[in-house]
């Protein structure tokens, strides 16, 4: 592999010294990469030999070329775009209703005692088990499919948003009523501060759920969406398109991540945990 | 004027806190209020705060009874509670909210020049040393100007160097504009140095036992005998609080064992 510094010859060792320091920022990450390169290239070569066909299994420059001739015609984006509106609108309203709900439960014991149970009780059933009874009440159209995503992001949310409200600590809340804070203020000036870090976490659970979601919706029947070139595939027989259906989610899902995070990063900057970055 | 009236506290768990406390603390005086853990100074602090309520009694300031916080009591607690998420800055600001931006900026730098923490205004209380953030809260508490200042323990988690390092701060900002200083602690030495007159307390129930006038010039010498004198006195109050074996009428025979153990 031409990204690994193999060989430091020894008499170049001393000047180094300082280098491994750069190279170890450069190439560590890097070494995650050897592995699934090194199988990619390994099968794409076993099928160049015609050891296998890769008919059920594509190789690497198969999926390459489904990916671009997908992106080319337009369809990728067709495709992507569906599923992300979906997911979109999916999540924010698994947000407000987690956040709200979340918010209030955490604030008033007496509500949480009165609600909390219920929500766990549901919280129990795998949400694929609604899907009957979203097609039933909502349609097969696009209402269930937002629906089915919006409860996947809802109890992460939730659970996270209530525990955070809950656990803020005592002594800063005092801080908050010795300056004679509104509940308004209370909220907006001690518990939203200090329960966001919690909360970026919650939104990025509930997001991973929302990816996970949407390809159960989609599957329960769709004419677009990443979930429908799936199911496309398996019908007619595509591997490859698939396998890039599934490079397009991952890469959707790593950016929206990312994307929090970064939206989230100005407002986290005075952490001071043992994760935060310095 | 700050007075507490037979106050008294039971918690839900059935535990009398305080029974019958009866303080009067005029304005501009510092009063420490001392005594065994469990014996409910904290308590106390707590109620004349308005965090909490007494169950019994009222706690009355120039005529106004204290059931909630009140604009004219600051108070600063055992712990710096900064919050982590504003800067030092922020954080002196924190109750001048509804002021001007202008006014509010003001005065925070004045109040963190007046900490000798000017330079520290942009930075994180993470960044922070014991001493600098109990600083910082010092300086939150008096931004406002209270009439009444309380504080809980409020150098206990320092070291001792810091510690006298701050006693001296704070009564340096208490000349300022003599507010009404009630101060809890558990150090001997940091009720001498700092206050006017002793309230010794004893447990089950918390209530005052005995209040000692220290009667020191200021600025108060750590090293004089009459500090000693004071120091003793109060020692031997806190060991006749616990029922500790009594020591001789003029408390001057204090032993060193009890001195050490009375807590």
């Amino acid at each position: 592999m031409s990204l690994l510094p193999v060989t430091i010859s020894v008499d170049t060792a001393v000047a180094a010294e300082r280098a491994p320091r750069r190279l170890a920022r450069l190439a560590l990450p890097a070494l995650a990469l050897v592995l699934p390169v090194s199988l990619a290239i390994l099968w794409e070569l076993l099928v160049d030999l015609g050891v296998s066909d890769g008919r059920l299994v594509p190789p690497p420059s198969t999926i390459l070329a489904t990916l671009s001739e997908l992106a080319a015609t337009g369809e990728l984006s067709r495709h992507a775009g569906a599923t992300v509106l979906r997911v979109a609108a999916g999540f924010g309203l698994g947000v407000a209703a987690g956040t709200l709900l979340g918010a209030l439960t955490g604030y008033y014991a007496l509500l949480r005692r009165l609600v909390d149970p219920t929500l766990q009780a549901l919280r129990a059933i795998p949400s694929i088990a609604w899907i009957p009874l979203f097609i039933l009440w909502l349609g097969i159209f696009e209402t269930s499919k937002v629906a089915l995503i919006a409860v996947g992001v809802f109890f992460p949310v939730y659970l996270g948003v209530m525990g955070a409200i809950a656990s803020v600590d005592r002594k800063i809340v005092e801080v908050g009523r010795v300056f004679r804070l509104s509940g308004p203020a209370m909220v907006r000036r001690i518990l939203l501060p200090a329960v966001l870090p919690a909360y970026v976490v919650a939104l990025r659970s509930g997001l991973g759920l929302g990816w996970m979601f949407v390809v159960a919706a989609e599957f329960m029947g769709a004419s677009e969406g990443l979930g429908y070139l799936l199911v496309d595939g398996q019908q007619l027989g595509k591997p490859a398109q698939i396998v890039a259906a599934i490079l397009a989610f991952a890469v959707l899902g790593k950016l929206t991540d990312t994307l929090i995070h970064l939206l989230a990063a100005p407002f986290l900057r005075w952490e001071d945990a043992f994760g935060a970055k310095r | 004027m700050l007075s507490l009236h037979g106050v008294g506290k039971t918690y839900a768990t059935g535990l009398r806190a305080l029974d019958g406390v009866a303080l009067a603390v005029a304005p501009g005086e510092i009063v420490a209020v001392v005594g065994g853990s469990g014996c409910g100074k904290s308590t106390l602090l707590r109620l004349v705060s308005g965090l909490d309520r007494p169950t019994d009694g009222e706690v009355v300031l120039d005529g106004t009874a204290i059931t909630a916080p009140h604009e004219r009591i600051g108070i600063v607690f055992q712990e710096p509670r900064l919050l982590p998420w504003l800067t030092v800055a922020g954080n002196v600001g924190f109750g001048l909210a509804d002021r001007s931006r202008a006014e509010r900026a003001e005065r925070v730098a004045q109040a963190l020049d007046r900490v000798g923490l000017a330079d520290k205004a942009g930075v994180w209380p993470r960044e922070l040393s014991g001493g600098q953030a109990q600083r910082v809260a010092i300086a939150r508490a008096l931004v406002t100007r209270p009439e009444v200042l309380l504080l809980d323990e409020p150098f206990s988690a320092l070291d001792a160097f810091t510690r006298i390092d701050l006693q001296d701060h704070l009564l340096d900002l208490w000349a300022d504009f003599k507010p009404t200083l009630l101060v809890v602690t558990h150090d001997v030495d940091e009720a001498i140095v700092l206050a006017d007159r002793v309230t010794v307390m004893r447990p089950h129930p918390g209530r005052i036992y005995e209040t000692i006038e220290t009667d020191l010039p200021r600025p108060r010498d750590r090293q004089s005998a009459a500090y000693d004198f004071a120091k003793r006195r109060v020692l031997a109050a806190l060991d006749r609080s616990l029922d500790r074996k009594a020591v001789t009428d003029d408390g001057r025979t204090m032993s060193e064992a009890g001195a050490a153990l009375w807590w």
